[in-house]
Parts: C-alpha cells; sequence; structure tokens
C-alpha cells in the first residue's frame, strides 16, 4: 500500500473523536495538506527482551502497557520539514499560521544537507536529535492540539511483536526479512520512501530498518534487570542524561541481528564529531544519517501541566 | 630523539620563528608574563571567538601536546565572555586567559597574536587577510578558517603573506578539513594514481536549508548590525558560494590537481529575498573550465522544502567517483563495477585531525603545512563563481586576480559606514546580472 493512497483518505480530527478509542484515525494538520495514519495499539501485556539475543535484552520479563496510537509510518520529510523551515511552513499552509505555533522554538539550521543525498519525499526524517523529535511533537501538539510523543522503549517492542514471541514477527531466522524492511544487504546504502514493504499484524510499517527509531527511555543495559519482579506497568527509564537513549528498530545500515524486535541500540555522542562548532547543536546528529522517529499518541492524554512538562525539559548543553 | 632533545628542537623553533619574525622586541612579549623560554608549553591565542571559533579551540586544546590557551581576541565582549567561560569550564587550567588578556575591539588581535606561539584565525573571513598578514609578520604558526578572503585584493595579501610565512618555516593549517578527513585522502590517493584515469568532469553541489538569521536589534548601528549578521554581506562572508560551497569546489581543484582558467555561471535570490537577508544570493550553479579543458559544474543553494545534497562526483576515462563529507569515498569502473569503496563508519573527526596534525609537528619542531596557497586558491575560484554569477560574464582567473575591488570598508568602526547600506526600506541593493560590475 503506497503512502499516496493513505494520504487520499483523510479523516477529519472532529469526526474521529466521536469513534471509539480504539480505532485507527487520519491525523491532519489543519491548514495544510499534510497528514499521517495512526494505527490503534490495545492496551495488554507482553514478554519483553529476548534470551536469543544480546545481554541487554534480559532478562525476560512480563510488561503490561496502556493503550495507544503509533504512527503507521516512520515520520518523513514531508511533515517535518514545516516544522524546520518557518518559512516553508508559511508558504505551504492555506491560512495564517496560529501564534501558538510560531512561538515553538524551531531547530538552527542544519549546516549540511541532513538528508545526505538520499532523497525527502516520502523518505523519513533524519539525522535529528532526541531532543529536536520531542520538539518536533511540542510543534504537532501547537498544530493540532493532541499530546504527541515518542515511543516509550515498552511501547515500540510491544508495537513492534504485535503478540508474537519470536526473535521476528514473522519467524525465528531473519529468513524473509527483506519483505519487511530495508537493511543492510538490500538497502542500497540509503533509506527508501516509507510503506513500500510489508507493515507487522498491527498495520505498523517499517517498524525493522529503513531508519532506527527514537525512544523516549534513557539507554541502561541493565534496565530490565529492576523489572523482574511481578508485572512491570508502563515501565520506562526516564531520561535525564544527553547519552545515552534508546534507539530500536536498526536501519538501512545495519544487519538483520540489529532488527529483531527485542534488540537494543542506544544513541553516541560520536554522532556529533563532525559538527564542527561549540557548543555543539541541539538539533542535528551529522554523522547518524540512520537515525529517524515514529509518533505515539496516549490513549489516556495526560493532564495540560504533564503535557507541558513534558516537552520543555531543559535542554543539556553538549560540548 | 629523546623528550629532552625534542623540547630543546621545539624551543628554537618556536624562537627562531618569533625572532625572525619581530625582533628582539616582540619576542621578549611573546616570552612575557610568566612564561620562561625553558618552558615547553605551546601557547594559543584564539582570534574570533564565536561558535566555531570555540569549536577550533576545543580542538586544540584537544590535542596531546602540551598546549595552553593564554589569548583571545573578538570584537564583542559577549562572544569573548561566552566562549571563555565554556573553554575554561571544559579545560581548567590549559586556560589560562586572565581579564587583561581577553581582548575587545577591531584591533584586538594584534595583542592576542603577540602572545601566543600558535594562532587560531576563527573571524568572519572578511578579516583574514589583514589578520594572517599580522600572524606571519609576528612570525606565529597559524590554524585558520576557510574562507581566507572574499575579494581579489584579499587573496592577493593571502598569497603574498603565505610567501613569507613559508621562508619563516611557519606551519599553516587551513580549515578545509575535507583535506584532513580519511575518505578524501584514501579516495584521492588513488584517483591521483590514475584508477579512474583523467578527470575530465563532475559536479561538486552544497544544496542546503541556509543557515541562522540575526533580527536586526534598536540600538545597533549599521557597522555592528552587518557584523553581527556577517553571513549576508558580502565584505565579511563572500557569499554562501565561498563561505560553505569552497569545501566541494577545493575538492574539485584537488582532483584536477589545477585552478579553473574560466569560470562562468548564474544565481539569483528566491527562496531569501526580504531585508533580513543582505545582499547574498540564494542559489548560483557555475562551471569551472580547467586549462586542459575539463569543466567541472558546481551547484550551491539555500532553499528550503527541495532536495539537498552536499557531496562531490568526478568523471575520469577510466571511471567515476562519489565522495562526501559522510566518510564516502568510492571509485566504479566504467562497467559500474566497484574499484574501492571507503568504510564510512569509525572514522575520526577530521577538525580533531587538523589540529592534532598541526600541534604534533610544531611540538617536533617540523615544518609541515603550508596550505595558505591552496587555500587561497580554493576560495579564489569560489570568489571568481561570485563575480560571474553577479556580472553574468565570463570570469578569467587572471583578470580576476589583478581586479582592485576591495569589500572592506575604508573606515573600520562602531559607528563607521559599510560600503553597502540599505535603502529607506531596509532592503540592500541586489546585484543584477548583465548591469552589476565586479571586475
Amino acid at each position: 500500500m503506497s503512502v499516496k493512497v493513505l494520504f487520499t483518505v483523510p479523516l477529519l480530527l472532529s469526526a474521529f473523536l466521536s469513534f471509539a478509542q480504539e480505532k485507527s484515525y487520519t491525523q491532519q494538520i489543519e491548514g495544510t495538506k499534510l497528514s499521517f495514519t495512526m494505527q490503534a495499539i490495545p492496551a495488554g501485556e507482553f514478554l519483553m527482551g529476548s534470551k536469543k539475543g544480546k545481554a541487554d535484552e534480559l532478562p525476560v520479563h512480563r510488561v503490561k502497557l496502556d493503550a495507544f496510537w503509533m504512527a503507521a509510518f516512520e515520520l518523513t520529510w514531508d511533515l517535518y520539514e514545516p516544522f524546520l523551515y518557518k518559512d516553508y511552513e508559511t508558504s505551504h499552509s492555506t491560512g495564517p499560521v496560529p501564534a501558538n505555533v510560531d512561538a515553538v522554538t524551531r531547530p538552527t539550521k542544519p549546516y549540511l544537507d541532513m538528508t545526505f543525498g538520499m532523497g525527502k519525499e516520502n523518505h523519513p526524517a533524519l539525522a535529528m536529535t532526541h531532543y529536536n523529535a520531542i520538539q518536533y511533537c511540542k510543534w504537532l501538539y501547537a498544530r493540532t492540539g493532541v499530546f504527541y510523543r515518542l515511543p516509550t522503549e515498552a511501547e515500540w517492542e510491544y508495537a513492534c511483536r504485535a503478540g508474537s514471541t519470536t526473535e521476528y514477527t514473522f519467524g525465528e531466522t531473519a529468513a524473509g526479512l527483506s519483505d519487511y524492511g530495508w537493511f543492510k544487504e538490500n538497502s542500497g546504502g540509503k533509506t527508501h520512501p516509507v510503506g513500500q514493504k510489508k507493515p507487522n499484524p498491527w498495520g505498523l510499517f517499517d517498524l525493522y530498518g529503513n531508519v532506527a527509531e527514537w525512544t523516549y527511555d534513557q539507554y541502561a543495559a541493565d534496565f530490565y534487570a529492576a523489572q523482574q519482579n511481578g508485572v512491570a506497568v508502563n515501565p520506562v527509564a526516564a531520561p535525564s542524561k544527553l547519552y545515552a537513549h534508546v534507539i530500536r528498530g536498526g536501519s538501512y545500515e545495519d544487519t538483520p541481528s540489529d532488527l529483531r524486535s527485542a534488540a537494543r541500540l542506544a544513541s553516541d555522542p560520536v554522532w556529533k564529531q563532525l559538527d564542527p562548532q561549540i557548543p555543539k547543536s541541539n538539533w542535528w546528529f551529522p554523522e547518524a544519517p540512520f537515525i529517524g522517529m515514529r509518533l505515539v499518541r496516549p490513549v489516556k492524554t495526560p493532564s495540560k501541566a504533564e503535557i507541558i512538562a513534558y516537552y520543555d525539559q531543559p535542554v543539556i548543553a553538549d560540548y | 630523539m629523546n623528550n629532552e632533545e625534542l623540547r630543546e628542537k621545539r624551543r628554537e623553533f618556536l624562537k627562531s620563528s618569533a625572532l625572525i619574525a619581530g625582533g628582539v622586541l616582540l619576542n621578549q612579549f611573546a616570552f612575557a608574563g610568566g612564561h620562561t623560554s625553558t618552558d615547553d608549553t605551546i601557547k594559543i591565542a584564539l582570534i574570533g571567538c564565536g561558535d566555531r571559533g570555540t569549536g577550533a579551540a576545543f580542538q586544540a586544546l584537544s590535542t596531546v601536546q602540551n598546549v595552553k590557551l593564554v589569548a583571545m581576541a573578538d570584537a564583542f565582549q559577549d562572544r569573548i565572555d561566552n566562549s571563555y567561560k565554556v573553554l575554561f569550564d571544559k579545560f581548567k587550567d590549559k586556560v589560562d586567559v586572565p581579564k587583561e588578556r581577553r581582548f575587545i575591539g577591531f584591533d584586538a588581535y594584534k595583542q592576542a597574536i603577540a602572545l601566543a606561539d600558535v594562532v587560531l584565525l576563527v573571524t568572519p573571513p572578511g578579516f583574514r587577510p589583514g589578520h594572517f598578514e599580522e600572524a606571519v609578520k609576528q612570525g606565529k604558526h597559524v590554524f585558520m578558517e576557510k574562507p581566507v578572503a572574499v575579494d581579489s585584493p584579499g587573496i592577493r595579501r593571502v598569497l603574498a603573506a603565505a610567501e613569507i610565512a613559508k621562508q619563516k618555516k611557519l606551519n599553516v593549517v587551513v580549515g578545509l578539513q575535507r583535506r584532513y578527513q580519511a575518505n578524501y585522502r584514501e579516495t584521492m590517493k588513488r584517483i591521483q594514481d590514475g584508477a579512474i584515469g583523467e578527470i575530465y568532469s563532475g559536479q561538486v553541489y552544497w544544496n542546503s536549508g541556509g543557515v541562522w538569521v540575526k533580527k536586526r536589534e534598536a540600538q545597533q548601528t549599521e557597522m555592528e548590525y552587518q557584523m553581527r549578521n556577517w553571513y549576508y554581506f558580502n565584505w565579511l562572508c563572500g557569499d554562501h558560494i565561498v563561505e560553505q560551497h569552497v569545501h566541494n569546489i577545493d575538492i574539485a581543484n584537488w582532483v584536477k590537481g589545477a585552478y579553473p582558467v574560466s569560470v562562468q555561471g548564474t544565481g539569483s535570490r528566491a527562496w531569501r529575498t526580504g531585508k533580513d537577508y543582505g545582499e547574498i544570493y540564494d542559489n548560483h550553479a557555475v562551471e569551472l573550465t580547467y586549462a586542459d579543458g575539463a569543466v567541472i559544474y558546481s551547484q550551491c543553494r539555500h532553499f528550503e522544502g527541495t532536495e539537498n545534497r552536499v557531496d562531490e562526483t568526478f568523471q575520469g576515462t577510466k571511471g567515476r567517483t562519489y565522495l562526501s563529507a559522510g566518510n564516502h569515498g568510492v571509485l566504479w569502473d566504467h562497467k559500474g563495477k566497484e574499484i574501492f569503496s571507503h568504510p564510512t563508519k569509525g572514522n575520526k573527526n577530521p577538525y580533531q585531525t587538523e589540529h592534532d596534525e598541526l600541534f604534533a609537528a610544531i611540538a617536533k619542531g617540523e615544518f609541515k603545512f603550508s596550505d595558505a596557497e591552496r587555500g587561497a586558491k580554493s576560495c579564489f575560484t569560489s570568489i571568481i563563481g561570485r563575480y560571474a554569477t553577479y556580472s553574468g560574464q565570463t570570469i578569467k582567473w587572471d583578470d580576476a586576480l589583478k581586479a582592485d575591488n576591495s569589500l572592506f570598508p575604508a573606515e573600520l568602526n562602531w559607528n563607521s559606514n559599510p560600503r553597502l547600506m540599505p535603502d529607506g526600506n531596509g532592503l540592500y541593493p541586489i546585484p543584477t546580472p548583465g548591469k552589476t560590475k565586479v571586475i
């Protein structure tokens, strides 16, 4: 199924609100031609981690999660660039940009070409920092009034598994991975338009490969150890340090073992070594063309104060 | 060589450079302030304390040599204050810059240069020729950022000072960091060995979304506004074809082992049309023609919402290549078979490599780097690209180099006027091909 087809059947925001919460929906960005699809992910319990992977995937433990929606696709440049370029947003809007949107802090323009020549239309947006990814969600909140955020690590793995307990949703081995994702062996060393491969059973595309995806969590190799008594409910390693954060799903550069449902990878300061300025950019990773993002929306909307607190955490300067 | 011998050799090296340069008086000044001639510390002055200047100081102070930052200079107090705080927090006793060695204003560079063995020249590029001349006159080793000048007179000054630097055996590294990046070095070595034959054409790009803009503030004089918003004024920046695209144009010259004899092209303002954007264009497309007939096409633009790329491709008689700052370096034959591919992961930071190699040479008492001439010539290639797009004429290298077309203000203080002033609507005159004369 192509992205364009999905974009031609938009549902108005007001229309979906009368539906049951479990329904998938399309979010319009009012005053633009932009929209994106959110897939309903039911509340549930699953076994997180794997005995067959690396040490940081242990112990396998029970996790219980509330319901949420997850974007069917990785966030594309098409949806990201109005946030990056204010002039572009203005010239591509059918009406005036609301004042509260104007007030959102935008990324500094990247010194380099952040597509790295891999293409833009329908390709995943990439090389943004964790901070940048959260500020994008804030911009989207100002634009839509809906609380979008990064998935927690547990939400990501739960959504990826979609009820499966094997290493990949489709089986224990990587045979057949090419049907689901872009990775080292089939990507040609670059990103591809989202949605060209098969979705997982819950309607999510490109979880494996293409770009790796930010989660909200701080990376700790031993985080699961603290979760093994009883059932961990909505677990999250709340981030307080600039490095490392958990990334998931592997990318077009990675080998199949890094694309497994339970595989955990971490962000790395070396991704900024090609930034010649001090302080280094809070917004870009010039040596991480393989990291992107995917939106999540919890079914239980937090209070406004909690939403603002999520978006407005202090910037940690990077030297 | 044992450590003591090495130290002695380096002391002699630093001292002899300073002696040749400024005579006894300057030499005494250089070693004043508690540093005795038996101290083996390499003293650094930072000229230009913006984010890139602070970055360059970071890299210099991160080398393994015994280095110390002893002086800082900037036109603006707030830039020095911010930079000093960041550097001191990070490097502590490697940063020995008390208030009396933090020099502010347009002439501050002279005093700071005098206190150092190595100077980092990192102001907006329009100042570089004067600063480089002074550093060479005072006999200092130099790291200077690209671009090294913005107009023909500036280039002539840098070329002349580059000659003197060579005679004095002063190491000069220019921040065209691709020259210090492993993928470029490794791929270029193979190209020069003939892996893809003679290069007859190529395409080099800097297509991105543009850079920062500083808003005009109420109390600013025109001079302060242009200094703060330097990217958009040619006497300071040279236009983005010079400031950024010089990186890729330098690669074209490196591949050819030559500089173009003539340049023609076209450019305009498409996205950046308002009064916040000074006088520069936001797109240039130029053809660089070399003496052997090779033509290399260069394209740079700052457009929002378009496809971007920053990289280089070249075609040779036996194959072709792709290079990028993202550590790519690939060679193919004409059948598409890969001859060479540089690994994109695990590469060293080229900005750090520049400083690692410069300071290692200085510490060993070696004269190893004289980048200024080729840096100036690649910058000049970019500058004549701008001449071509602004005028709409074919620009010959030799004619352009003689031009007496300085962009620098006649007088330099906060209340003096730069040559280019806004009209009653706050708009600056924009070059019009067919009307504008540049040389």
